[in-house]
């Protein structure tokens, strides 16, 4: 073992950028992620998660920034087996086998794991001998699994592996990550459900247009959740001494419209009514979704305030 | 099954796999799928046996007298052309792959792109091969005599065709989507393959199109092919004509496939 390896994090981006065109697609994200960990890339369509991922995986270069994956550069991951990942996108031969198409992907590999293991533990061993066009999208999606764990790999990356799947495909797909992750692969995956990175993930990295906006474990993600958002309409408002109220954690101004996410949110209405102009002040309790929502929604440019740290997850 | 296959904790020292990839199985799994696709095969392998088989016919009422010479030359002329057709679709296949995400996902593989390029020209060049032996035996059925020598030498330059062809494949494959690659290689082909001289004897056509053979791909191939059966003088510019022909292929190829799968 090059003693240079021995103790590199899983994936280590520094300060990258990457844009299409105008669209920055990944606008400053700096991500550390150790061996070991089972990570969800949270956010939308369009926060930049295919584009991280691609970085990661090599199939895209950053613009600026550096990226290390296990202490190397991407491509040198991928030509070693250390990284291996289901995309969106990879497509299948229609015309082979699905034992076919391991065998034909194994054979690339240097020291592969045994065709009928990898199969068995994606769940497909008794599809072996379908062809890849007759199988469900998710049955192919368990395929692409298969092939990426003939590498045996030390990085799993998955890009939103379950799009496109009906509910029994998605559960069917998630307990075989589950299986594997519990013997300690270290697994990033890309989702826009909710639900799917509480489920599976110990951290959480919440991404919106290009950015990190929240970076947490699940628990610490979730507490986002709690308190209560006070919205009000209110012509310049004052962000700053808004901001300074007791139990402020974020205070978002969408034109006239402030959205003020709290613990204390009497405190804060009472502010409003009292000492500025607000009308329609609402108070609702907010729920993981919101968090969710009013972290990742694009409808807005990202203020220092949006930014909720939730603490170092490693 | 937490014991079966442990993962290590730090980053174990593992080495890409020898040849970029490139292995027997892979070929071997290429060559079953090119097989199994019927349509590829019989227009590959069976057009031009009909073909040979028309034209010779043909060949025998017009010209009596000169038909065993013409239909050497026909033969050879049509090996050619199975060759290129059959390497040509074999090349082509990248297009459907393209299509279907496949090139993507072996960018997730240690697969160096020479390795993949490579079982791509040794698959298409094997269907070449066929097509040039189904070609040569119905030719020995129907009454082509020749020395064993000359049958061999001008079954494998006809067969060398496909090394130009498969690049062409390549090329277009990387140029064209899916839907229509072979709709557009057919007709093309085709015309290679009439002004190049290989389905009638270039003596037999018009004046222009006697002048614009040369610079067809298909000309050099087939001078060279025929070369050991008519003998006479060997013209380098057939030479250059191979070469040339084969680098432009070759170097669009190379310069679509770089487009294609360029990381960043």
């Amino acid at each position: 073992m090059p003693p240079e390896h021995g103790s590199a994090a899983a994936i280590e981006l520094h300060d990258v950028h990457r844009s299409f065109g105008t669209v920055r697609a990944v606008d400053g994200i700096d991500l550390h992620l150790e061996i070991g960990e089972i990570a969800a890339l949270l956010g939308p369509n369009g926060a930049g998660k295919t584009t991280t991922i691609d970085m990661i995986l090599g199939l895209g270069r950053p613009d600026q920034g550096t990226v290390s994956v296990l202490g190397m550069g991407p491509g040198d991951a991928i030509g070693r087996g250390l990284v291996a990942a289901v995309l969106q996108t990879g497509g299948l031969l229609k015309d082979l086998t699905v034992r076919e198409t391991v065998r034909l992907t194994a054979s690339i590999y240097a020291d592969p794991r045994p065709v009928d293991e990898v199969l068995e533990r994606a769940g497909i061993g008794h599809l072996a001998d379908r062809l890849v066009g007759k199988c469900s999208g998710g049955e192919q999606q368990r395929l692409r699994f298969a092939l990426a764990l003939l590498p045996d790999p030390i990085l799993m990356a998955l890009d939103e592996p379950t799009a496109g799947m009906d509910v029994e495909g998605r559960r069917d797909f998630w307990s075989a990550i589950r299986r594997d992750a519990e013997r300690g692969r270290t697994v990033l995956f890309a989702t826009h459900y909710l639900e799917e990175a509480d489920a599976y993930a110990d951290r959480i990295i919440l991404l919106r247009q290009g950015r990190i906006v929240a970076d947490g474990t699940a628990s610490e993600v979730r507490n986002l959740s709690s308190g209560r958002s006070v919205r009000a309409s209110l012509s310049g408002a004052d962000e700053a001494m808004l901001s300074r109220l007791p139990g402020v954690r974020a205070v978002e101004i969408r034109g006239d419209r402030v959205i003020i996410q709290t613990m204390d949110s009497d405190a804060v209405a009472r502010y409003l009514l009292t000492s500025t102009a607000a009308r329609d002040v609402e108070i609702v309790a907010r729920n993981l979704e919101d968090a969710f929502l009013a972290l990742t929604s694009d409808d807005g440019p990202v203020a220092a305030t949006d930014r909720a740290a939730v603490g170092d997850a490693a | 099954m937490s014991g079966e296959m442990p993962i290590p904790a730090s980053v174990p020292d593992r080495h890409a796999p020898p040849l970029g990839g490139f292995n027997l199985t892979f070929l071997a799994i290429e060559i079953r799928r090119l097989l199994r696709n019927r349509r590829t095969v019989v227009v590959t392998v069976i057009v031009p046996v009909i073909l040979f088989l028309l034209l010779r016919q043909n060949r025998r009422l017009a010209t009596v007298g000169a038909t065993e010479i013409t239909a050497v030359t026909t033969m050879i002329g049509i090996a050619v052309y199975g060759a290129m057709l059959a390497a040509t679709s074999g090349g082509a296949m990248v297009s459907i792959e393209r299509a279907q995400g496949w090139s993507r996902q072996l960018r997730l593989t240690p697969l160096r792109p020479a390795a993949y390029v490579s079982i791509k020209i040794i698959v298409a060049m094997m269907l070449g091969l066929a097509s040039v032996v189904v070609v040569y035996a119905a030719g020995a059925i129907n009454g082509v005599q020749m020395d064993p020598v000359v049958w061999v030498a001008t079954g494998l330059l006809a067969w060398g065709a496909s090394l130009v062809f498969a690049s062409f494949g390549l090329f277009m494959g990387y140029l064209l989507p899916s839907e229509n690659v072979m709709q557009v290689i057919g007709p093309v082909l085709a015309i290679f393959a009439l002004f190049g001289g290989l389905f009638v004897p270039l003596t037999l056509l018009p004046d222009v199109m006697q002048q614009i053979a040369p610079i067809m791909p298909t000309y050099g191939v087939a001078s060279i092919a025929r070369y050991p059966f008519v003998g006479g003088d060997f013209d380098p510019t057939w030479l250059l004509s191979v070469i040339v022909w084969t680098l432009a292929f070759a170097a669009a190829a190379v310069f679509l496939f770089q487009r294609d799968t360029r990381r960043g």
